[in-house]
């Protein structure tokens, strides 16, 4: 707390530190780049832990990951079982799978390690997701961030074929069912779809090669790339400055927090260690992919209820619900029915998330960098484009649970498919329309909260017998929140299609174009305006004379409960 | 370190900024007992985990792999101790030491909020104009802009340098040839059970039945009692020649032209494998005659070719002509007249060439 003018060099701990810094700098020279950095600011917000949690549960994949590797071959040389699994003794089988079972049942700790491995990887791709949530809704995305958005896609493809890869090593019959239909996507691929089978699994699926393969991609290749674009993602991080949300202080030109060093380096270290505990006592707590279950891989055996791990149930569920399509062509069959879903609509997902914060910007041409992060309500037409996504991405979810989803509801196999046929093409609407109405809404709520106060429910009963509830403004740090949050709406003008002449302008079907886009994206930011200074003043007028109440109601006073009971900070 | 703000309104702004809020102390701050006492917590929170790190090494060498804990009433169930034991002290060891972190971070270190100016991506108008000068003395100095002749020769190298790269995975595999075209089943061979490898009489096989069969030359073995086929030969065979025999009424069974002979009293059988992307089908409607693919719930009426009536499977399931050898047994006429398995790049050039070798 107390501060000291002594120069650092005199101070104890400057003594102490002088010898190695200087050793240090003199063969690195970083204290140029450590001066700026050391102390650098980091906000705070509780939806800044996403992105740490995904991060740090990459740490622990390596970190159980290189345990694993100890002890799993991923040979796919047929063996005979006689570890101490009883059920599978004598039992034929890969290399891989009894090796996997070794890890679960003979080397101690090997099976926390594993459920570790696979809880971590659960935690690392499903924090991805919530993350790039984070950053879309509230606008993150937004210049100077679009490559480290892009990068983020890159890490969130990477993270769902590092899972894929992963949890198909074990070589058990779930996971053989997997790679079974992973083939058939793969020759499904127009033209060249079989050959791409027959190089990737070495011949004949299954053949004696996929594990091998897959194993070095998992362990090597996507952990690399990983590390490579992680890299870059926290470089980005660093000098562009986190985001932050609007409040008293905090502008657009300025970043408002704690020092990394030394209480954000200490929160965020803590955190590492909360994310792996957590990991830890789920993998003490709950089976994951019980392989020995399964037993392993036949090409002939399926079990029913048969799902890959959740990131993939969309891509899943697209292959249930197409309908039969496929046409032949000079000797070259299209196996659409299977390409579409399977490859396509993965495709599809990324391409739009790519591509979007381009077409935002070339519908805005906004040119401004932006750092302050919106609030999901302030842009409509984001945010409702958001959920009809995730709306997508969910139907699409159910869909590759339809059968659980039948047995459990009793429910009809067949018309859960025809509704979830007909709804990903409805639903998003839907949740477009509906998300965007509430945005509005809620704008118009901080409208009339910030003009006519928040309900304190104070019940004051007049002279005359009526009863009113009293209503008190907001504390200014709320209302300047609120306020700056929110950007005017900018107006549309008509673009000119005809030049002076009356003949039309160049360019002028991409100028309506772009014309009918900035309705579509500006509609509901334009329609309910933040209050003028003027209407803010009338306010504080027409709030001020209710402190003329008997009761005061106190500096510290924020409103009674349902219950009645004073809220308290 | 704090920045004095300048207290403005951007134009438009009802509400000017009030700036940071003041800064609250904590108790920690203001009171050395406090102080002391989260010191002690935090010191007690890294102890703890150091002792539970301990109890993890003692568990495991003291713990019995095979030990269980929790088995229910009916001696069932029941959770490993060891994983339990090592995950939970490791699990509440790391939860201590990352809570103790934090709560030295929150309550002990200086907690005064900093502000740090921004700075425009962009570099400044000078570094852009220098970057760009030396990127075109480079361009001039290079004359990669001047001599076309060097710049496409080397464009070229590089782009054959793609060549190797490409053509040195040519061996990851066999070219798929005609190998999808054709299963082991072979005119005479015997369908045997699936897991006995026992084969099947009709008599066997009542109405309403599903078995699951395989080509008997999976059981076979040769004069020395080795099998004729072992490790993936199996795998991959079975991938393809797994079948299903089931028996229904027979005035139930529409078959199509030319299949009128192809089952045994009422006893069809048919490829196992999905015509979608190849999963094991194996939910068999003894009412209806359907067979359901649990993987994506393509479905089949058996009693009406394999045709497909609901699901995303595009071609029918095929069947395997069935008759009876001089001892009595299902055996195949011939392989599948279709391919079996999920559709593949060029599946229609290979049925084609199968028709004709049919034919």
């Amino acid at each position: 707390m107390s501060q000291t003018y002594t120069p650092v060099e005199r101070t104890a701990t400057g003594k102490k530190l002088a010898g190695p810094v200087g050793w240090l700098d003199e063969r690195l020279g970083l204290a140029g780049p450590a001066k700026k950095n050391l102390r650098k600011v980091f906000p705070e917000h509780w939806s800044f832990m996403l992105g740490e949690v995904a991060l740090w549960s990459f740490v622990v994949l390596l970190i159980t990951g290189v345990f694993l590797t100890l002890w799993f071959d991923p040979s796919m040389a047929e063996t005979t079982y006689t570890g101490s699994y009883r059920p599978l003794n004598g039992v034929e089988m890969s290399v891989a799978y009894a090796s996997s079972l070794d890890i679960s049942f003979d080397i101690r700790g090997g099976l926390l390690l594993r459920q570790m491995h696979h809880w971590a990887a659960h935690l690392f791709i499903a924090a991805m997701f919530v993350h790039m949530l984070r950053v879309f809704f509230t606008g993150a995305y937004r210049k100077p961030r679009e490559l480290n958005w892009l990068i983020g896609l890159g890490l969130l493809m990477l993270g769902i074929l590092g899972g894929f890869s992963g949890y198909s090593l074990p070589d058990d019959l779930l996971s053989g069912t997997g790679l079974r239909i992973a083939d058939g996507m793969i020759k499904s691929i127009p033209l060249i779809g079989t050959h791409v089978s027959f190089f990737l699994f070495g011949g004949e699926f299954p053949g004696d090669q996929i594990i091998g393969r897959l194993y070095m991609v998992h362990i090597l290749l996507i952990p690399a790339l990983l590390l490579g674009l992680i890299a870059a993602h926290m470089l980005l991080l660093v000098y562009h400055k986190h985001t932050q949300f609007p409040g008293p202080g905090r502008t657009n030109e300025n970043v408002v927090g704690y020092p990394a060093l030394p209480v954000y380096i200490a929160k965020a270290g803590g955190f590492f260690f909360i994310v792996f505990g957590v990991i830890a006592s789920m993998a003490a707590l709950f089976t994951v992919n019980a392989v020995w279950i399964y037993g392993p891989y036949n090409p002939a055996e399926v079990t029913a209820g048969s799902q890959p791990d959740w990131y993939m149930g969309f891509a899943e569920g697209a292959l249930r619900i197409f309908p039969p399509l496929e046409w032949s062509w000079f000797g070259s069959t299209w196996a659409m029915s299977v390409f579409i879903p399977g490859l396509g609509f993965l495709g599809l997902l990324f391409v739009a998330l790519g591509v979007w914060p381009f077409i935002e910007r070339a519908i805005t041409r906004d040119e401004r960098e932006h750092h302050l992060l919106e609030r999901p309500r302030n842009n409509p037409t984001r945010t409702g484009l958001g959920v009809a996504g995730m709306t997508w991405f969910g139907l699409l979810w159910i869909g590759g649970g339809n059968d659980v989803i039948a047995l459990k509801f009793g429910l009809d196999l067949n018309a859960i498919t025809w509704f979830l046929r007909v709804g990903i093409f409805v639903g998003p609407v839907i949740a477009f329309i509906v998300t965007r109405r509430i945005c509005i809404s809620l704008q118009r709520k901080d409208n009339e909260v910030l003009t006519h106060g928040y309900e304190t429910g104070v019940i004051d009963r007049s002279p005359d017998g009526g009863y009113s509830e009293r209503h008190a403004a907001l504390p200014i740090e709320k209302q300047y929140a609120v306020t700056s949050a929110k950007e005017r709406p900018k107006a549309i003008e008509a673009p000119e299609l005809v030049d002076e002449n009356g003949v039309d302008a160049p360019r002028s079907r991409r100028e309506r174009l772009r014309h009918r886009m900035r309705r579509f994206y500006y509609f509901g930011s334009g329609a309910v305006d933040k209050p003028t200074a003027e209407d803010m003043a009338h306010a504080e007028e027409h709030l001020r004379g209710s402190n003329e109440h008997p009761i005061e109601l106190g500096e510290d006073f924020q409103g009674v409960s349902e219950t009645g009971v004073p809220r308290v900070h | 370190m704090t920045q004095e703000l300048e207290k403005t309104t951007p134009a438009g702004d009802p509400i000017a900024d009030p700036g940071l809020p003041e800064h609250q102390y904590r108790p920690q701050d203001v009171d050395p007992a406090q102080e002391k006492r989260t010191e002690r917590q935090i010191a007690t929170m890294f102890g703890v985990a150091t002792l539970l790190l301990l109890g993890f090494c003692v568990a495991y060498f003291t713990i019995d792999q095979d030990a269980l804990i929790f088995v229910n009433g009916a001696g069932t169930g029941g959770w490993s101790a060891m994983n339990f034991t090592l995950g939970l002290t490791l699990g509440g060891a790391l939860l201590l030491i990352g809570t103790g972190i934090i709560q030295w971070a929150k309550k002990l270190m200086g907690d005064h909020e900093i502000i740090e100016m921004r700075h425009p991506a962009r570099s400044s108008e000078e570094d852009r104009s220098a970057v760009m000068a030396d990127i075109n003395a480079g361009i001039e100095e290079s004359g990669i802009g001047r001599r076309p002749l060097i710049r496409n020769s080397l464009l070229g190298a590089l782009g054959a340098m793609g060549l190797p790269a490409i053509v040195m995975l040519r061996d990851l595999g066999p070219l798929p040839g005609d190998k999808l075209m054709h299963t082991v089943w072979k005119p005479g061979m015997r369908v045997v059970n699936d897991v006995s490898g026992q084969p099947i009489r009709p008599s066997d096989v009542e109405v309403g039945q599903l078995v699951n069969g395989q080509p008997a030359i999976f059981f076979e073995t040769d004069d020395e009692g080795h099998a004729v086929m072992h490790g993936h030969d199996v795998l991959n065979a079975k991938a393809k020649a797994a079948v299903i025999l089931v028996r229904m009424r027979p005035e139930d069974i529409t078959p199509a032209e030319g299949r009128e002979n192809w089952g045994v009293d009422g006893i069809l059988c048919y490829s196992k494998i999905c015509t979608h992307v190849g999963c094991p089908i194996s939910l068999w409607e003894q009412q209806t005659h359907h067979l359901l693919c649990p993987c994506h719930q393509s479905t089949f009426d058996l009693a009406d070719n394999g045709k497909v009536i609901f699901g995303p499977a595009y071609r029918p399931l095929p069947q395997l002509p069935l008759a009876v050898d001089e001892e009595g047994y299902l055996v195949a006429v011939s392989d599948f007249p279709e391919i079996v398995g999920p559709s593949y790049s060029f599946l229609d050039r290979d049925q084609k060439k199968l028709d004709e070798e049919m034919a």
